[in-house]
């Protein structure tokens, strides 16, 4: 082997730009931005609550805003294409399930993630009022 | 890293990307659902700061965003990292800081919720 062998010099800020399936990983990673924005939204709203009414309300209503819809939407529709469910796609790999000799065919584990995440949507929403 | 001591970071990193891909999606639509006015019955004062009196309710989200921030935390290191930052002794303080200073902001409402 040579002393010096050569190495391929790859980007290291855009190296994902490469190929399709580093994209997606990069896309599905930065839901970690909004897992953050999110908690430290609810965290401020608990902030609120520790007031008046009057201190809840005026945080409703300075969350309303058309532009907030849109990235509520935008946000909701992305976090689950990148974060809720690759995460049930590769649940089996994390998980697998082995019952005496035979292992759980993945597509059970994984539509049982998709029902109980189902169930627990409903019903924090249901908790909340929303229906 | 010894053993034991990355079963448990790995353990709280797990729980919390479980616990966000189950709890955000509800999380961000009822977001949006005030974003629009229409907030939910029980997103009004009295019924959620019942909730968030409860110890529970209290427990419940301290739970979730305990777990959210520290598994964000991770990520956004390795996120730093992916973008060319080089620097993770640095980036490590600052996203652990942050998910710490979250952990114990929520703590303290919550306890000052009552």
């Amino acid at each position: 082997m040579s002393r010096n062998p050569y190495v391929r010099p790859i980007s290291t800020t855009t190296w994902y730009m490469r190929h399709g399936r580093y994209k997606v990983y990069v896309l599905r990673e930065l839901t970690s931005f909004l897992v953050m924005f999110y908690s430290f939204l609810t965290i401020y709203g608990l902030s609120a609550l520790t007031g008046s009414a009057e201190r809840w309300d005026a945080f409703l209503a300075s969350q309303q805003s058309t532009a907030m819809v849109v990235f509520h939407g935008v946000a909701l529709l992305y976090f689950l294409f990148f974060q809720t469910f690759p995460w049930f796609k590769l649940a089996p790999k994390a998980m697998p399930v082995q019952i005496g000799e035979k292992k759980l065919p993945d597509s059970y584990i994984i539509i049982g993630h998709y029902v109980a995440w189902l169930a627990v949507s409903v019903f924090i929403l249901w908790l909340a009022g929303a229906f | 890293m010894a053993i034991a001591k990355k079963a448990v970071v790995w353990g709280l990193f797990a729980a919390g990307g479980t616990l966000t891909s189950f709890v955000f999606p509800a999380l961000i639509a009822l977001f949006l659902l005030i974003a629009t006015g229409n907030v939910p019955e029980g997103l009004q004062f009295d019924q959620i700061r019942t909730f968030a009196v409860s110890w529970l309710g209290k427990a419940c989200l301290f739970i979730v965003l305990f777990l959210s921030v520290w598994h964000a935390a991770h990520r956004l290191r390795v996120v730093a990292h992916d973008f060319g930052i080089r620097k993770d002794a640095l980036v490590a303080n600052a996203v652990y800081t942050i998910a710490a200073i979250g952990s114990v902001l929520a703590a303290f409402y919550l306890l000052m919720i009552g």
